[in-house]
C-alpha cells in the first residue's frame, strides 16, 4: 500500500535542467572535485590531455577530440549530481519558500514584538494565531489548535496540536487555521528539519554514509590499479620497442577507472534521500537511510498499523433466557452518546442486524453516562416515567461490570463468563452490557486486520525481514490478532520499557531493529532503535530520538522506508558492477589499437596483437575515441537510473544477486562491445578520425 | 586431449581432493583442538612446555601477529648464518664454498617467506649442512608459520577475539601436521627409487669412458617437506625434473599429490573451526574450478608441437617435449606446472621456460590469483581478501550493508583488502615495469622479445606470489645483485602484508556485533555466491594481469601460431 | 623481548626434531631396506666400476651405442639444467639441426621428437622405444650384428611408465647400452 507521494519532477524538468548545466560547470571547481577521487583523477587527465594537445606531436585533431570527451565525462559527472540536487532541493525549497517571508510573534516578558522567523533563538516563545505561519520547529506550550500542515505533508486535513501530551509538536512552515497557541522554538536556526533535509540533498554539504565511504574506498583502489597498470605501460611499451603516447595512456585510464559509478555515486545518494522525502520521511542522516536497508526486524504497533485504527462490533452474544435483541437494543442505547469508533459500530451493528435504528442521541429524558477513567464504563439512565420504570444501562469491561453487578446483589452468570472467554480467546474484545444488574449478554468487539497486509508481511519475510506486533492487549487477543495478520511474532500488553527491553534484546541477538513511535514514552525505544520513525503528530520528545519522520504519521510507512534503504544500497552495487563490467569491453578497444604496432614485423604496419582487435574497430584513433566517448555518454544514459533507483523486488538474498549479476554484470560486459562498436561506426561514417 | 590425460588429472585432482577431506578433520583436531579433546590437549600442554613461560597466554590478534613476525625474524637470522657460514660447518662432503650476499639474503628470504625462489643451483652450491639445516629447516617452520597464520584468522572469523598462542600454533603445525606427513612422503619415495644419503657425489665412469660426477644426497627427507609445505626450492637446480628428484611416473603422482593436499585440507580446517562446512565447500569448489580450468588449458595448449622444430625434419606428432621428461607421461609437465602455481608450491618437473606460450600464461595466471589453493595456509588468506571484496560488492547488489559469517564488512576492512590486492598487482607490475625497462632486467635475459618479457615478468609474479618456480631462462648464473635484492624485498613484503592484513581484519571483525543471518541476508553457502566470488576474482585479475599478460606470452602466442 | 626467547627455543626444538631426528629416521630407513637405491641407483660393471646411474643419462656419441636426449648442460650430473628456450625459439632450431645432422634424419625419415628436444634437467635417462628403433640400424652397422637381434632387445627393455596413464613405452638407455654390450661386445 503506497503512500500517496508527491510527483516526482519529470527528468527532462527545465527548470532543474537548466540550473543543473551550470552546476555541472560550476562543480569543476577541484575543492569540489577532491571529494570523489575517480573524478578527480579523470579532471586531471582532461587537463594534461588540453595541455596534450599544444605539446603533443601526434595527431592534434585526434587529440583534440580525445581531450574533448574526457572534459566532458566530468561534466556529465558533475551534472548527474547537479540534476539529483536540482530535484531534491526543488521539494525542500517550496518548504522553505514558506518561511523565508514569515514574521513572528515573539513574546519577551509577556510582551509581543514583531522579529523575523529566521532570527529565531532556541527557547524563544512565539505566539500563533489564525492565520500565522508558525515560524520555527517548537512545541505548543499553552493553548489548542489546528494546524494545515499541508506544506509539509501535502495533506489537506488540518490537525489538532495542542500543549502537553503528544500531540504538542509544531513543525515550521505549516499555518495555524484555528484559536491561539504559544510556541516555544525547539530547534536551533539551521537545525530544523527543513534545514537538515536541504543540507542532504547539497551535494558539497552532505555526509558520506558507512557504505558510501566503504565503496569510494573500493572505486579508490580500482583507480589505483587501473593508474599502476597504464603507468606501467610506459616502460613495458619501452621493452619492446614502442613509445605509447601519453594522452591515449590517459584515455586509457579514464575508460578503465570507474568512471560510471564514481560519476552516479553522489546522485544516487542524494535520490536516494530524496525518494524519501517525496514519501514525506524526513531523514535526519543519510546513514539512517542505509540502516534501514539493513533493518531485518519491524517492530509495529498493531494499532493502525496492523489493524484498522478501532475495533468494530461484530456479535451480539445474548446471556440465557436474554433475547438478542433486547441486548442489542441495550446495548445500541447504551452507545447512542457514545462517539468512539466503537461505539458507533455498535449502533450500526445493531441497526443491520435487527433493524434498529439508530434513536437520536436527543432520547427523551435519557442522561448519557461517559466512560471514565474511574468508573471504566459507560451507559444511559432514563428516569421512571409513567409507561416504564428507571432503566440504567451500562457496558463495559467484564470484571467491572462483574464487580458491580455483585455489588448490586445480582448475579453474574456462567454462561456470560464463558462467552466473555470465548470472545477473548478468538481475538475479540469482550464488553458486558446489563440493565440494573440484569446481565444482558456480550458485544463482541473485534479488530478489523487491514486488507492486504498478511500479503505485505508474506513479502517482508521473503525480503528476510521479521514483524514483531506490539500491542497493549492480553496475550489471548494478540495472538489471535497476530495469527491473523501474519505477522511472525508479538508483544502482549507492552509497556515502553518492555519495547525497550525487547529492541536490546533483538540487538544483541544481531539484529537491526526498525520501530515507529509517537508517544514521549516511546522516546528511548525510539533513540535505541537503528531506524526509529517518529510520527510527526507525536510529541517533540519522540522526534528528536528517531532518525526519521514521518510527516504523514503513517505507520505502514516503515515498509517502504525499508525498500528505500535497500534500494539505495543496490542501486550503488548495481551499478558498481556495470562500471567494472564495461572495463573488459573497453580493453578490447584499446588494448589492440595501442599495441597494434608492437613486435610487427619489418615493414609490417600490423603486430600480432591486432589479433585482440575482436570488434573489428576501424582504426586505432577511431577504437580509442569510441571507447573514451561510451564511457562519457554511459554516465549519461544512467543517470535515470541513478535517480530511480534499480527495482527492488521482494524476493530472497540469493535470487536478487542473480539477478542483478545477470543484468549489471553481464550486461554490463556486453553492452559496451554494441556501443563501442556503434560508436566506432559512427565516427568512421562521419569522417571523425 | 587424450582419454589418458584426463584420467591422469582426475588421479591427481580427485585424489588430493578426497584425501584432503580426512587430512582436514585431522589438521583441526591437530590446530585446534576443542577443549574437551584429550589427545589434542596433552600435545598442547607438550608444546607449552617446549615454548616456555610465554605460550601459556591466549593472545590477541595484534599479540599473535607479533610472536609471528618475531619468530620469522629469529628464523631468518638463523639461516642466513648457516648459510654464510657453511664453508666452515660439517656436512660438506663436496667442499661447498662461500656464497655471495646478496644471494645469502635471497636465498634467506626466499625460504622464510614459504617462497622458495631459488637464484643458486643445490647441487652446486649448497652443503647438506645448509640443505638441511637452512633450507629444509625453513621448509618446515614457514610452512607451519602459514598454516599457524590460518587458524588465527578462522578463530577471529569464529568470533573469537583471541586467536590462540602463536607458539603452540606453530608447534603444532610443525610436529602434528608437517612432520607426520613428510615422514610418510619420504619414505614413499625412497621406496620409490629416491637417494637418501650423506654421501658426496658418486664418480662414474660411463661406457664411453669419460668420468661423470653425479651429485646426490639427502634428497628423499628434502623433496618430501618440498612438496607438502607449498615450498617448491629443489634439492637439485632442476627440482623435480632432475631424476633423483622425481626418479619414476610414480614418484612423480605421488609429489603431484603432495602439492595439493594441504593447502586443499586448510580449506576444511578453515569450515571446520568457523562452523561453516558447506561455506569451505562452495570456497573450495570455486578454487577447484579455476584450477581445473587452467589444467584443461594448460594440457590443450601443451599439445601443440615444438614450434621451432617446424621446419626440421622431426616428426611433430607428439606435442611439445622440450623441456620435459619422459617418464611422467604426456600430461605431467602442463598439469603440475598449474599446480605448482595455483599453490604457491614453485616446484617444477618440466621446464617452465620452455612451455609453449599460451601454457606458460597458465601458471602466471595461477600467481597472479594466488589463492586458488594457494601456499599452506595462507591461500585460503588470500581468498579470505577475495571473500570480502565478493561480498562486499554482492552485499551491495542485495541491499544490505555486506556481512561475512555474521560481522559487517565496513569501510576499514574494505580499506585493507583493497590494500592488500594493491600490494601484490604493485609489487608485480611496478617491478616488471622497472626491470623491463633497464639493463638490470634486460642485459640478462635468455629469450628475445615478447618471451624475455615473459621472463621478467615471471619472475616478480613468482616472488610476489611466494611461488619460487621460475622461467629459469634468467639463469642462476646470471643472476645478478638488482634481481636478488629486488626479488628479495618482494618476496618478504607480499609474504607479510597479506598475513598482517587479514588477520587485522579478522581481528577487527571479531570484535563486532554479530549480525543475524535471515533471508535477506545474502548467504555465503549459496551457488550463486559461489559465482560472484569466481566472477570477482577472475574479473580482478584479467583487468589488472591482461595487458601484461597481451604484451608477454599472449604476443608471442599470434607472432607464431596463427 | 620475551617473544624472542619463546622464538629461539622454537628454534632449538624445531631444528632438533624436524631437521635431525627427521633427516636420522629417513636416512636409517633407507640405508637399512633399500640402499642401492638410496646412494643414487648406481650401476657397476663386471669389474665393480661405477658406469653411472640408473636414473641419470649420460653422454653417448659413438654410433655403436643408443644416444640419450639432447642435454643443455651436456649431461653434467652435478649441475644438471634444460635450455630454458622458449618452444619458439631460434636457437632451438638451430640446436635441433645439429641433432637432424647427427642422426642424419631426413623428411621420409623424420627424427622422433624426443630425440630433438632436451629434457628438463638434461638428465633423462630414458627416450621412447620408438626413438630406439629409430637408431637400431645404425647400430646394427656400426656393431655389424643383425637389427632384427637388436629391435628384440628394445623391446625386451621396453616399458610403459605409467600402465595405462602414461602408455607411451620408455627404454632405459644405460641400461640397454650395457645389454647391447653383453650382447654383441665390442671387439
Amino acid at each position: 500500500m503506497p503512500s500517496t507521494e508527491h510527483n516526482a519532477p519529470s527528468l527532462l524538468d527545465g527548470s532543474i535542467i537548466g540550473p543543473a548545466i551550470i552546476g555541472a560547470f560550476t562543480k569543476l571547481d577541484p575543492r569540489a572535485l577532491v571529494r570523489n577521487p575517480v573524478m578527480f583523477v579523470t579532471a586531471v587527465g582532461a587537463v594534461l590531455t588540453t595541455i596534450g594537445i599544444v605539446t603533443a606531436d601526434g595527431d592534434r585533431g585526434f587529440i583534440f577530440q580525445l581531450a574533448l570527451w574526457l572534459w566532458f565525462t566530468v561534466l556529465f559527472a558533475n551534472f548527474a549530481e547537479a540534476v539529483a540536487e536540482g530535484r531534491g532541493k526543488a521539494q525542500a525549497e517550496s518548504l522553505r519558500r514558506a518561511r523565508r517571508e514569515t514574521t513572528a510573534r515573539r513574546l519577551v516578558n509577556g510582551r509581543e514584538e514583531q522579529v523575523a522567523a529566521t532570527l529565531l533563538q532556541k527557547g524563544d516563545t512565539v505566539v500563533c494565531e489564525v492565520g500565522d505561519i508558525i515560524p520555527a520547529d517548537g512545541e505548543v506550550i499553552e493553548g489548542i489548535a489546528s494546524v494545515n500542515e499541508a506544506a509539509i505533508t501535502g495533506e489537506s486535513a488540518p490537525v489538532i496540536r495542542e500543549a502537553g501530551g503528544d500531540r504538542s509538536a509544531v513543525t515550521g512552515g505549516t499555518t495555524v487555521i484555528s484559536d491561539r497557541i504559544v510556541v516555544r522554538v525547539t530547534m536551533e536556526r539551521g537545525a530544523g528539519f527543513l534545514d537538515r533535509m536541504i543540507a542532504m540533498v547539497e551535494g558539497a554539504r552532505r555526509q558520506k554514509t558507512p557504505n558510501e565511504i566503504a565503496l569510494t574506498i573500493l572505486l579508490s583502489a580500482f583507480t589505483l590499479i587501473f593508474l599502476l597498470v597504464c603507468v606501467t605501460l610506459w616502460p613495458f611499451g619501452f621493452y619492446a620497442g614502442t613509445s605509447f603516447s601519453v594522452p591515449v595512456l590517459i584515455a586509457l585510464l579514464v575508460c578503465l577507472i570507474p568512471t560510471t559509478i564514481g560519476g552516479l555515486l553522489s546522485a544516487i545518494g542524494i535520490s536516494g534521500i530524496d525518494r524519501l522525502i517525496r514519501r514525506n520521511v524526513m531523514a535526519t542522516s543519510g546513514r539512517a537511510v542505509e540502516a534501514a536497508g539493513d533493518v531485518d526486524v519491524l517492530l509495529l504497533d498493531k494499532t493502525g498499523t496492523i489493524t484498522l485504527g478501532n475495533r468494530m462490533a461484530t456479535e451480539f452474544h445474548p446471556a440465557p433466557g436474554v433475547a438478542a435483541e433486547r441486548l442489542a437494543d441495550a446495548a445500541q442505547l447504551a452507545s447512542l452518546a457514545d462517539e468512539t469508533p466503537e461505539g458507533r459500530s455498535i449502533v450500526v451493528l445493531a441497526k443491520e442486524k435487527f433493524n434498529l435504528r439508530g434513536r437520536e442521541v436527543a432520547e427523551p429524558h435519557a442522561v448519557f453516562v461517559p466512560f471514565t477513567a474511574q468508573t471504566r464504563m459507560s451507559g444511559v439512565d432514563f428516569p421512571a416515567l409513567a409507561d416504564q420504570p428507571a432503566r440504567s444501562i451500562r457496558k463495559g469491561a467484564s470484571d467491572t461490570i462483574k464487580a458491580m453487578v455483585e455489588r448490586l446483589g445480582g448475579q453474574f452468570p456462567e454462561a456470560v463468563t464463558r462467552s466473555v472467554d470465548e470472545v477473548a480467546r478468538s481475538g475479540g474484545t469482550p464488553l458486558v452490557v446489563v440493565e440494573g444488574r440484569e446481565v444482558l449478554g456480550v458485544v463482541q468487539l473485534k479488530d478489523v486486520v487491514k486488507g492486504g497486509i498478511k500479503d505485505r508481511f508474506a513479502q517482508l519475510r521473503q525480503m528476510g525481514i521479521r514483524t514483531v506486533m506490539i500491542t497493549g492487549d492480553n496475550p489471548l487477543t494478540a495472538a489471535s490478532i497476530a495469527a491473523e495478520a501474519g505477522v511472525d511474532d508479538f508483544m502482549a500488553e507492552a509497556t515502553p520499557e518492555m519495547k525497550l527491553e525487547l529492541i536490546r534484546r533483538e540487538q544483541a541477538g544481531g539484529h537491526l531493529v526498525a520501530m515507529t513511535g509517537d508517544g514521549t514514552n516511546d522516546a528511548p525505544a525510539l533513540a535505541q532503535a537503528d531506524v526509529g520513525v517518529a510520527m510527526n503528530t507525536g510529541t517533540q520528545a519522540a522526534r528528536e530520538a528517531g532518525n526519521m519522520v514521518d510527516l504523514d504519521s503513517n505507520p505502514t510507512k516503515l515498509m517502504e522506508i525499508v525498500e528505500i534503504g535497500k534500494q539505495l544500497i543496490m542501486t550503488r552495487g548495481a551499478l558498481t558492477t556495470f562500471s567494472i563490467g564495461n572495463d573488459v569491453a573497453k580493453y578490447f578497444a584499446i588494448l589492440p589499437a595501442m599495441f597494434a604496432a608492437v613486435y610487427a614485423a619489418d615493414g609490417a604496419t600490423n603486430g600480432p596483437l591486432s589479433a585482440l582487435n575482436i570488434m573489428a574497430l576501424a582504426s586505432p584513433q577511431s577504437a580509442i575515441l569510441s571507447a573514451v566517448i561510451f564511457n562519457a555518454l554511459i554516465i549519461v544514459v544512467l543517470i535515470p537510473i541513478a535517480l530511480r533507483g534499480v527495482a527492488y523486488r521482494a524476493i530472497g538474498a540469493a535470487a536478487l544477486l542473480r539477478r542483478n549479476l545477470l543484468i549489471y554484470g553481464l550486461g554490463g560486459v556486453v553492452a559496451p562491445f554494441i556501443g563501442i562498436k556503434l560508436i566506432d561506426l559512427i565516427l568512421s561514417a562521419l569522417h571523425l578520425v | 586431449m587424450t582419454f589418458n590425460a584426463i584420467l591422469y588429472v582426475l588421479l591427481i585432482v580427485g585424489g588430493s581432493a578426497l584425501l584432503s577431506w580426512p587430512l582436514g578433520r585431522y589438521l583441526k583436531w591437530a590446530m585446534d583442538p576443542a577443549a574437551s579433546a584429550g589427545g589434542g590437549n596433552r600435545w598442547t600442554r607438550a608444546f607449552q612446555a617446549i615454548g616456555g613461560p610465554l605460550t601459556l597466554k591466549q593472545q590477541n590478534w595484534k599479540q599473535y601477529l607479533l610472536a609471528l613476525l618475531a619468530f620469522n625474524a629469529v628464523s631468518f637470522t638463523v639461516t642466513v648464518l648457516i648459510l654464510a657460514l657453511q664453508q666452515y660447518l660439517p656436512l660438506n662432503p663436496d667442499a661447498k664454498g662461500e656464497l655471495d650476499p646478496s644471494l645469502i639474503f635471497n636465498t634467506a628470504v626466499s625460504f622464510v617467506t614459504n617462497t622458495n625462489l631459488q637464484h643458486y643451483s643445490g647441487e652446486v652450491a649448497m652443503s647438506y649442512a645448509s640443505q638441511l639445516g637452512a633450507l629444509m629447516w625453513q621448509q618446515f617452520v614457514s610452512a607451519a608459520t602459514g598454516i599457524a597464520a590460518l587458524a588465527a584468522m578462522a578463530r577471529g572469523l569464529a568470533g573469537r577475539t583471541n586467536m590462540g598462542n602463536f607458539f603452540v600454533d606453530l608447534q603444532r603445525a610443525t610436529f602434528l601436521i608437517l612432520l607426520p606427513l613428510a615422514i610418510l612422503v619420504a619414505i614413499l619415495l625412497v621406496f620409490g627409487g629416491m637417494p637418501m644419503t650423506l654421501q658426496g657425489s658418486a664418480i662414474a665412469t660411463t661406457l664411453e669412458g669419460i668420468q661423470q660426477t653425479i651429485a646426490r644426497g639427502p634428497v628423499a627427507a628434502f623433496t618430501a617437506i618440498k612438496q607438502l609445505g607449498t615450498n617448491g626450492g629443489g634439492f637439485f637446480g632442476p627440482n623435480s625434473t632432475q631424476p633423483f628428484e622425481n626418479p619414476t611416473f610414480w614418484t612423480n603422482v605421488l609429489e603431484a599429490i603432495a602439492i595439493t593436499i594441504i593447502p586443499m585440507a586448510c580449506v576444511w580446517m578453515f569450515g571446520r573451526i568457523v562452523g561453516k562446512m558447506r561455506h569451505a565447500g562452495i570456497v573450495f569448489v570455486v578454487m577447484a574450478v579455476l584450477m581445473l580450468t587452467r589444467i584443461g588449458f594448460a594440457v590443450w595448449f601443451e599439445q601443440t608441437p615444438t614450434e621451432a622444430f617446424n621446419t626440421l625434419p622431426i616428426a611433430q606428432n607428439v606435442g611439445n617435449l622440450e623441456g620435459k621428461e619422459l617418464r611422467f607421461g604426456a600430461a605431467a609437465g602442463p598439469v603440475w606446472a598449474v599446480l605448482t602455481t595455483s599453490t604457491s608450491n614453485g616446484s617444477v618437473n618440466a621446464m617452465l621456460d620452455s612451455l609453449n606460450p599460451l601454457t606458460g600464461l597458465m601458471p602466471m595466471i595461477g600467481m597472479w590469483l594466488n589463492e586458488d589453493f594457494g601456499g599452506v595456509g595462507v591461500g585460503f588468506i588470500n581468498m579470505f581478501v577475495y571473500i570480502v571484496l565478493a561480498v562486499f560488492l554482492a552485499g551491495m547488489m542485495v541491499g544490505r550493508t555486506p556481512e561475512y559469517l555474521g560481522r559487517r564488512i565496513e569501510a576499514y576492512e574494505v580499506k585493507l583488502a583493497v590494500i592488500a590486492t594493491l600490494s601484490h598487482s604493485f609489487l608485480i607490475l611496478g617491478l616488471a615495469a622497472l626491470f623491463a625497462a633497464t639493463p638490470w632486467g634486460t642485459a640478462v635475459l635468455n629469450n628475445v622479445g615478447a618471451h624475455g618479457f615473459s621472463e621478467i615478468l615471471y619472475e616478480f609474479s613468482s616472488s610476489s606470489a611466494n611461488n619460487g618456480s621460475g622461467f629459469e631462462g634468467i639463469n642462476d648464473t646470471i643472476f645478478t645483485v638488482p634481481w636478488n635484492i629486488a626479488t628479495g624485498l618482494v618476496m618478504m613484503l607480499s609474504r607479510f602484508i597479506p598475513i598482517i592484513l587479514p588477520l587485522a581484519i579478522a581481528g577487527s571483525l571479531a570484535a563486532k556485533r554479530p549480525a543475524a543471518e535471515s533471508a535477506g541476508t545474502l548467504g555465503t553457502e549459496s551457488g550463486t555466491f559461489g559465482v560472484m566470488l569466481l566472477v570477482t576474482i577472475v574479473i580482478l585479475g584479467a583487468l589488472t594481469f591482461f595487458p601484461a599478460a597481451a604484451l608477454g606470452p599472449i604476443a608471442e602466442h599470434f607472432q607464431f601460431y596463427h | 623481548m620475551q617473544s624472542f626467547l619463546a622464538s629461539l627455543r622454537l628454534v632449538v626444538a624445531t631444528m632438533l626434531i624436524s631437521v635431525v631426528a627427521y633427516s636420522a629416521v629417513v636416512l636409517g630407513i633407507a640405508q637399512l631396506l633399500t640402499p642401492a637405491t638410496a646412494n643414487g641407483s648406481l650401476i657397476a660393471n663386471a669389474q665393480g666400476q661405477v658406469v653411472g646411474s640408473k636414473l641419470i643419462a649420460q653422454k653417448f656419441t659413438e654410433p655403436r651405442y643408443f644416444w640419450p636426449r639432447p642435454s643443455a648442460v651436456d649431461y653434467n650430473a652435478a649441475g644438471a639444467g634444460g635450455s630454458n628456450k622458449s618452444p619458439t625459439s631460434t636457437d632451438l632450431t638451430e640446436r635441433a639441426t645439429g641433432t637432424v645432422a647427427a642422426y642424419g634424419a631426413t623428411a621420409a625419415n623424420p627424427l622422433p621428437a624426443d630425440l630433438a628436444a632436451a629434457s628438463g634437467g638434461g638428465l633423462d635417462p630414458h627416450i621412447t622405444e620408438q626413438s630406439a628403433l629409430y637408431q637400431v640400424p645404425r647400430i646394427a652397422a656400426a656393431r655389424g650384428i643383425p637389427a632384427a637381434g637388436i629391435d628384440e632387445l628394445v623391446a625386451r627393455y621396453s616399458f610403459a611408465p605409467g600402465g595405462i596413464l602414461a602408455p607411451d613405452r620408455l627404454v632405459n638407455v644405460l641400461e640397454l647400452n650395457l645389454a647391447l654390450d653383453q650382447m654383441a661386445p665390442a671387439s
